[in-house]
């Protein structure tokens, strides 16, 4: 199979892999994040940005530079970027490269939703939607006046519907709390997602499975932690957990009656994979956690980029180019409020 | 003293001077109220200034850590979590309440924030990612806000307090160098004027009882001399007829006495 694989792969996909692996060589480095957090003024910044890919994005940009200016070019360029590798994706690749924008998806529709029972206008929540989870009928969302209507005018038609009707009734849809229906539907959406990679076969199935693993079991993780102390009940938290990772199922048991953080680290700790990171980070320090799992993803993205012929390079792109545009908002912000001394408590080196 | 330029304009009477006098102790007592009035607005102007600075120190700190954390919540989050807190704000959970205080007279609104429980659809924001971070950013915020209303309810009592201050400082120095001299100089110049008037009086009665024994001196003279002539007369009436007897001194006769002034 894996030889197969390698003959055939350039065909369709050989074009695009390059493309993206010309990208990631764009990505900041050490010595550029180095620069940047000497810089004393967001200015400063614009001007290191300007030699890398973001040159041309905020060439443009007047004076008053603000963090959120900075941030939206640079979203703007991994969004051209994408748009550009979508456009010229053969058939598997483009439903693999779509997958990987569900997550804005889903949150563009929540968004959107929610505008909308708070009667707010349209075009509005247009613009505050993540441009790369844009489809063609989102416009329409709004067009519903209750949640029944919603599903069967609208929802219906977008890629999201199978998680819309196998998940959530029509009942739901009018009581339930909107971050527990974005979260089904992301849980729904990367178990979608896993048995896809799994049907392509092969080494993306490989390289994906244990980023998608990744990906689910932080889930999981910040479910729990951020839960702790709300009215979310244990078999609710349990429904939201997704159907694999590494922790699953043995894990989620523990993490859905898990009360305190040094429970959740307890039942985290049985996977060695994660007990690494746990051990990195000291007794009731939570506040590190967040840069330590952003670390442990980048890593395992960046290592996927050592195995040829895959499509996880697309997905793990995306992930780390969205976590570069954190970084420069995290440095961007850290100079604009003056507070240097913490600037590198949220930086995560990619290479 | 400037004389009749700084007074009031009054008839110099006795009736005129127990007025004024009414109204030097009126102005008086006006002052030395007002006096404490200003010194206890004083007081208060000075703790406020105070309180003022201290406050205003918490809130560079406060501010800062706020926006941090909302800094902190975005990266946690990402950035649409802004939206997906925007969009679920139903109510206000922070309101603020006014009333009024009253320092030595002067009133003085009040700002006091009273957090509303009960919000519990916020709660699960950010579940999937950056939830702790919101909430934390919540907490700053709140905190920040508390201490902006306890700090605007500092200021405007701070502002209304320096306007009541300068009102009543004019006021004192209104009484102290304009009324009270003014009430004064009256007082002053109505009792130069009756000082005056009896003195013009007693020089008046003087030349009316000089001139009175001007008069009698002239009467006694002219007696004196009647009676020497009757003296005379009875001198040579004794050699006519002895029995005539004293005609100067007859009671009966003599016509007015003079008036006795003294």
């Amino acid at each position: 199979m894996w030889g197969w694989e390698q003959l055939y792969f350039n065909i369709k996909d050989g074009f695009l892999e390059a493309i993206v692996r010309g990208h990631r060589g764009g990505l900041l480095t050490v010595p550029d994040y180095n620069n940047l957090t000497q810089c004393e003024a967001l200015d400063d910044i614009k001007l290191n940005l300007t030699a890398t890919d973001y040159g041309a994005y905020l060439a443009n940009e007047a004076s008053p530079l603000y963090t959120s200016t900075i941030v939206d070019k640079c979203t703007q360029k991994l969004v051209d970027d994408w748009n550009n590798m979508r456009c010229q994706a053969d058939e598997t690749l483009a439903k693999f490269l779509d997958f990987c924008t569900y997550g804005h998806m889903i949150d563009n529709v929540v968004l959107i939703v929610t505008g909308t029972l708070h009667e707010r206008d349209v075009q509005e929540l247009l613009d505050k939607c993540h441009p790369l989870g844009m489809f063609d009928s989102i416009a329409t969302l709004a067009v519903a006046a209750n949640m029944r209507e919603l599903y069967r005018l609208v929802l219906v038609d977008t890629p999201l519907a199978p998680y819309f009707s196998e998940n959530l009734t029509h009942e739901d849809l009018d009581e339930m709390n909107i971050e527990i229906m974005r979260n089904t539907l992301y849980k729904a959406y990367l178990d979608d997602f896993a048995a896809f990679c799994g049907k392509l076969g092969g080494t993306t199935a490989e390289v994906m499975s244990d980023l998608l693993a990744f990906e689910a079991d932080r889930r999981a993780l910040n479910i729990t932690l951020n839960s702790i102390g709300t009215e979310l009940t244990r078999d609710d938290r349990k429904k939201l957990y997704s159907n694999f990772g590494l922790l699953y199922p043995h894990g989620h048991n523990e993490l859905s009656i898990a009360e305190d953080f040094d429970q959740i680290r307890a039942a985290m700790e049985k996977v060695p994979a994660y007990a690494n990171v746990f051990n990195k980070l000291g007794y009731g320090e939570a506040q590190m956690l967040d840069k330590l799992l952003y670390e442990e993803e980048v890593k395992r993205c960046c290592a996927c980029f050592e195995q040829q012929f895959h499509y996880g390079v697309f997905y793990a792109y995306m992930k780390l180019r969205e976590q570069e545009i954190r970084n420069i908002m995290w440095v961007s912000e850290c100079v604009a409020q003056d507070q240097k001394a913490r600037i590198n408590d949220g930086i995560v080196f990619l290479f | 003293m400037s004389g009749s330029t700084n007074r009031y304009t009054v008839p110099p009477t006795v009736t005129v001077l127990t007025v004024m006098k009414a109204r030097l102790v009126g102005a008086t007592k006006g002052h030395a109220l007002l006096k404490k009035k200003a010194d206890a607005l004083t007081v208060r102007y000075r703790q406020l200034l105070r309180e003022i600075v201290e406050a205003k120190n918490g809130m560079g700190d406060a501010m800062k850590g706020s926006f941090f954390s909302l800094a902190e919540a975005k990266y946690a989050g990402g950035d649409s979590i802004k939206h997906t807190v925007f969009d679920n704000v139903d109510r206000a959970t922070l309101k603020v309440y006014s009333s009024q205080e009253n320092i030595a007279g002067v009133k003085i609104p009040k700002f006091e924030s009273v957090s509303e429980p009960g919000e519990t659809k916020m709660e699960l924001t950010g579940l999937g990612k950056g939830g702790q971070q919101i909430q934390g950013c919540r907490k700053a915020y709140l905190s920040a806000i508390q201490l902006l209303v306890q700090l605007a309810n500092l200021q405007t009592a701070f502002m209304t307090l320096d306007v009541a201050l300068k009102v009543t400082n004019r006021r004192v120095n209104a009484l102290e160098n304009v009324v009270k001299p003014k009430i004064e100089n009256t007082i002053a110049y109505i009792k130069g004027e009756l000082d005056e008037l009896e003195r013009e009086e007693f020089f008046r009665l003087k030349k009316v009882q000089k001139n009175k024994q001007k008069v009698a001196a002239q009467e006694l003279a002219r007696k004196e001399a009647q009676a020497a002539e009757a003296a005379a007369a009875y001198d040579t009436g004794l050699m006519q007829d002895n029995t005539n007897g004293i005609t100067s001194a007859n009671l009966l006769t003599a016509s007015n006495d003079a008036d006795l002034v003294f």
